[in-house]
């Protein structure tokens, strides 16, 4: 039986997000706003992977200084980000877990006045790096962590 | 320009000239009688409150300035929809500084980032209130001459009362402070508190639930309310409410010296006839209450006398 793979050629400028966990790319898809963006996207979802036995990739052709990726630090600090220019790996870059995250995770506090107040932003600040605990700008409610995956 | 959203928002430093500048004007009222003179106090008031809105605005005019305001959420803006960043920029049109109180968490915040004038928040929600904080401080130094070195009881509903919390992250930054927590098991001060705030910053503390076994070793009570609006069934806050009652009796089992406050309103733990004793201070605190914020009225007009 011939086995089938699936084949997705290379991108000249951009970036490819490797060891995403499987099944989590359309969340970074949502939490990059690509849906906003006029780019080529390919989605590879529970690629093999000898490292965590399925896993997701994602290839964004657009300039690189076009978006940024600090946000999937919060997201997932496992990710692997390969920066891509004429074909060729130039840079594997390092994630930092960003100070502030501005209207990507929303506040379930009921009390706070993020759900009530209009064109408010949520903000989420990082109070303890050690802990990668952010809590809401506003009321501090401590983020629940639900949709992160952590070091 | 400064506001007050957090009693952690001045520096040990900078509180130390707050309580001073406080103590100054108990001293001689009369120095600062016309201090404000053609300034304007706006009190916005989302929600009510006797002795906050009070003490602010008394404060404002014994500096010899001006009060506006409104009193409940039905009769402001907020009724027609409109958000607490329009309202402040309206009301920076007409007043010299605000005091807000706002049932939301974090809305003072939201009032400071769009405020021309300075905000003092009055209370948002749950979280902070910083000038009670700031009054119970003056009420401390004012009559033990010291904030450091004191062993304080901290007594009642610790798990929901903020002024218990930010009371204890005001009095951490002082050396050799050490607190009992005297609670029932369902009002225990919350863990994230405990382990952020007293096990980080080393203080000594010890929970109990007999207020008998804490009262002879302290040098400070700190009774609260069991607040109603806290708990989701009847049942538990009948249960819960009459927990502690300080009365003549268990007086007697503390210290001469031991002061005992309370941010009030009272409703059963504390007796009227502990009202009499000279350790009673929580009516003093009240006055105290109108000095600080005063004094804090002036300090973020940069008002200098």
């Amino acid at each position: 039986m011939v086995e089938n793979t699936l084949t997705v050629g290379s991108i000249s400028e951009g970036f490819v997000l490797d060891h995403i966990q499987a099944g989590k790319s359309m969340d970074i898809y949502k939490y990059l706003n690509l849906d906003k963006l006029d780019c080529c996207v390919a989605i590879i979802k529970n690629a093999k992977s000898n490292k965590m036995g399925k896993k997701d990739i994602m290839k964004i052709e657009c300039p690189i200084d076009f978006m940024d990726l600090d946000v999937l630090a919060f997201i997932d600090h496992n990710i692997t980000i390969n920066i891509i220019k004429d074909q060729k790996i130039v840079e594997k870059r390092e994630l930092h877990l960003p100070k502030q995250i501005k209207n990507i995770i929303r506040c379930k506090n009921p009390r706070c006045i993020t759900s009530i107040e209009q064109g408010l932003d949520h903000m989420f600040i990082l109070t303890d790096p050690e802990t990668e605990t952010y809590r809401c700008k506003y009321c501090e409610e401590k983020y629940d962590g639900r949709h992160r995956r952590k070091k | 320009m400064r506001h007050l959203m957090s009693p952690l928002d001045f520096t040990v430093e900078e509180l130390d000239r707050l309580l001073d500048l406080a103590g100054d004007i108990e001293a001689c009222p009369e120095k600062y009688a016309h201090a404000c003179a053609g300034k304007k106090l706006a009190t916005l008031f989302y929600e009510p409150s006797t002795r906050t809105r009070l003490s602010h605005e008394a404060a404002m005019l014994n500096l010899g300035g001006s009060i506006l305001g409104f009193s409940s959420a039905e009769s402001s803006s907020a009724t027609k929809g409109e958000s607490v960043a329009d309202t402040i920029r309206m009301i920076s049109c007409y007043a010299d500084i605000c005091a807000m109180r706002h049932p939301k968490e974090g809305s003072a915040l939201v009032a400071c980032e769009h405020s021309s004038i300075p905000v003092i928040n009055a209370g948002d929600g749950g979280h902070q209130h910083p000038t009670q904080t700031l009054t119970d401080l003056l009420t401390i130094r004012s009559l033990k001459g010291r904030l450091d070195h004191m062993k304080i009881g901290l007594c009642g509903d610790l798990k929901f009362g903020r002024t218990v919390h930010s009371l204890i992250h005001a009095l951490v930054r002082y050396p050799e402070i050490e607190f009992v927590l005297i609670s029932p098991e369902e009002l225990k001060l919350p863990s994230y508190i405990r382990r952020d705030v007293l096990d980080k910053n080393k203080i000594p503390y010890e929970e109990v639930v007999r207020l008998e076994d804490a009262l002879p070793n302290l040098d400070l009570l700190y009774m609260t309310r069991v607040q109603k609006e806290r708990f989701f069934n009847e049942e538990d806050y009948v249960r819960m409410k009459d927990f502690y009652i300080l009365d003549s009796k268990k007086m007697e089992l503390a210290g001469p010296d031991m002061l005992v406050l309370h941010p009030l309103p009272r409703v059963n733990e504390i007796s009227v006839e502990v009202d009499k004793d000279p350790r009673a201070a929580y009516f003093k605190q009240v006055q105290y209450g109108v000095y600080v914020r005063m004094a804090l009225i002036l300090t973020l007009l940069e008002i200098e006398v």
